[in-house]
């Protein structure tokens, strides 16, 4: 289903959950709502569903107005935060709810809920009551209940949030296969990045009722286009003055200019490992965390604390280690914009003042 | 010290509700059966136990019906602001904290033949206080807490997150009430239904100001127990309270093996 939204806005009172949101999602797209909690995220979904009213503005589906249309009417399945399943239904009934509704023939409804029930892996289960399910077999039920009277659209409300971390995994790879699968036009709300950028086609990054960037996770996370998606997505540092570190002097020339360094902007070595060793200044290390997988770095260079990993592959590092620093990029933000600035000695190899 | 305090609650226990019981049953039985019934096929007995029939079924039905409805307005009526709401909950427990005396009087006040209303009701041929509809009004007025008070918590425990999902499958109001809510609120209903009954069966102090306790007319089962016990005819009095008391313990017996059920 093709949506477009203009100008939507919504108020609980004397709350702006939701400031003058407009996209357009073309049709077949997997698309994650991602930002902090209580930001507006949820209210939009609902409001595409039809269980919150917008206070102004238009939701379009296929070229028609349905902002007056109510739930029932907008052919979407929506799966629920805590999936919201009948609990004194069986799986099998829970899933033909919306069939039942639709008064189809009981030969038809078998069918249906049988192929979903195959589909989502849930057969032997039919069953049992939600109770008696796992918090991962309980949310497939819930999506099988939702796309069984064959929505055009599909929202699901932080769909992974009320599973543990290891099943969590598992579910969104098969969501995301699932979804391709099905080509149905699908929106989920999340508050975790990690989720987003593995999941979605494209997000939507939504802080305090806006909405702050659309675009592909690479696109959201190569060109941030405000200081909050920058320290949204990604880990990073904020460098109140730029200028003092080697290759960002021109900053200098702006008032008020911060700088928000990531991890993987910033080379910590010997000498010898850089190629333009022009454009690194020394560093001292302050502090070495284990990850799991790398080590994170903290590491003084002049008076600013930056961050970043090393690979366990590497030398091992000590606090006090004298390092090299090389830092590639920054992104630079005033109050009114923000670009990203490359280290201008990197880019130029010959250094006028050497 | 332990053992004492076990000792002293059952003998609570007894004195309050054991030996009246008994009372009641050895006072009902002093002329054999036949007394027993004899009491009962009296014409005011008949009437009495009639009007308390009566009663009980008009209100139990008003009673389900407008609270479960208020129960769910008072849950899920997001229009209303949140103080409002409070408000009206707060309201709904006055019954409990009037005693049902006053509560009949007010209804008097209110309704009763020298008053505007009444008066009014009165013209057109229909009497209020002093008959049977004052009777109802007075009982709903004492009932109609418990239901609401059911119903409420289950339904706040449930939220409405199972009613929007059938929402957005495709299902309107009055299907989703029957599919969805009704299978959850239900136990609670039930309960409800057995508190009203058994109240409005036992209601005295409001239906005894309302109803004038005329015999053969506005006379229950409750105000006849009280009159016969008035002139002295203890084993009419005591087989009209066995019946009540026996419908009761009936009730309340069905409650709690329903209660097992739903465990189960």
């Amino acid at each position: 289903m093709h949506i477009e939204v203009t100008q939507l806005n919504k108020h609980f009172g004397d709350f702006h959950a939701v400031r003058d949101v407009s996209f357009t999602i073309e049709k077949g797209r997997l698309i994650g709502l991602l930002g902090p909690s209580g930001g507006g995220k949820t209210s939009i979904l609902r409001m595409l569903a039809g269980l919150e009213t917008p206070t102004s503005g238009d939701i379009v589906f296929h070229g028609k107005r349905v902002n007056d249309l109510p739930p029932q009417e907008r052919g979407i399945g929506f799966v629920f935060q805590n999936y919201a399943l009948f609990k004194h239904m069986t799986v099998y009934d829970n899933i033909a709810f919306g069939l039942k509704v639709k008064k189809q023939s009981k030969e038809q409804i078998r069918n249906r809920v049988m192929s979903l029930v195959e589909l989502t892996g849930l057969k032997g289960f039919e069953h049992r009551l939600p109770h008696q399910l796992s918090g991962g077999q309980r949310q497939r039920v819930a999506f099988a209940r939702a796309l069984a009277p064959e929505p055009q659209l599909l929202l699901l409300d932080e769909p992974f949030a009320a599973i543990d971390a290891k099943i969590r995994q598992e579910l969104r790879t098969w969501l995301k296969e699932m979804i391709e699968r099905l080509g149905i036009t699908s929106i989920f709300v999340t508050h975790d990045q990690d989720e987003a950028i593995e999941v979605a086609d494209e997000i939507m990054i939504i802080n305090k009722g806006r909405l702050e960037q659309k675009g592909t996770p690479w696109d959201i996370y190569k060109s941030p286009q405000t200081q909050f998606v920058a320290s949204f997505i990604g880990e990073s540092t904020i460098v109140s003055d730029v200028s003092k570190l080697k290759g960002f002097e021109p900053a200098a020339d702006r008032e008020g200019v911060k700088a928000l360094i990531r991890p993987e902007y910033i080379e910590i070595g010997k000498p010898h490992e850089f190629r333009i060793f022009s454009a690194t200044e020394p560093g001292r290390i302050k502090q070495l965390h284990f990850r799991g997988s790398e080590w994170m770095v903290e590491v003084v260079v002049g008076d600013t604390t930056l961050i970043t990993y090393r690979s366990l592959e590497k030398d091992i590092l000590h606090p006090g280690d004298e390092v090299t620093v090389l830092v590639h990029r920054a992104y630079l933000f005033t109050d009114e914009e923000s670009w990203i600035m490359e280290n201008r000695l990197k880019e130029d190899p010959m250094p006028i003042h050497i | 010290m332990k053992k004492l305090w076990i000792t002293l609650t059952y003998a609570v226990f007894t004195i309050l509700i054991i030996i009246p019981l008994v009372r009641i049953f050895i006072g009902s039985w002093e002329e054999g059966f036949g007394g027993f019934v004899d009491a009962l096929r009296r014409p005011q007995s008949l009437h009495a136990l009639y009007m308390t029939g009566l009663i009980v079924v008009t209100v139990t039905f008003i009673n389900t019906l407008f609270g479960v409805m208020l129960a769910l307005y008072l849950v899920r009526a997001t229009w209303l602001s949140k103080r409002l709401r409070q408000l009206l909950n707060s309201i709904v427990d006055l019954p409990f904290a009037v005693s049902p005396v006053i509560g009949g009087l007010m209804i008097v006040l209110l309704l009763g033949p020298n008053t505007i209303i009444g008066s009014f009701f009165g013209d057109l041929g229909f009497k209020v206080v002093y008959a049977l509809p004052g009777m109802i009004l007075a009982t709903l007025f004492v009932t109609f807490p418990l239901m609401i008070r059911e119903v409420m918590p289950v339904l706040q425990e449930i939220g409405t997150q199972q009613e929007e999902a059938a929402s957005t499958l495709g299902a309107y109001p009055f299907y989703t009430f029957w599919k969805v809510t009704w299978p959850s609120i239900r136990w609670g209903v039930i309960y409800g239904v057995v508190l009203t009954v058994a109240r409005s069966m036992g209601e005295f102090g409001a239906v005894l100001v309302v109803s004038g306790n005329i015999m053969n007319k506005t006379q229950t089962a409750t105000t006849l127990v009280y009159q016969d016990v008035e002139n002295f005819n203890v084993l009419a009095a005591n087989s009209v309270a066995l019946v009540l008391a026996a419908v009761s313990i009936g009730l309340l017996l069905m409650m709690e093996w329903a209660k097992k059920r739903k465990e189960h």
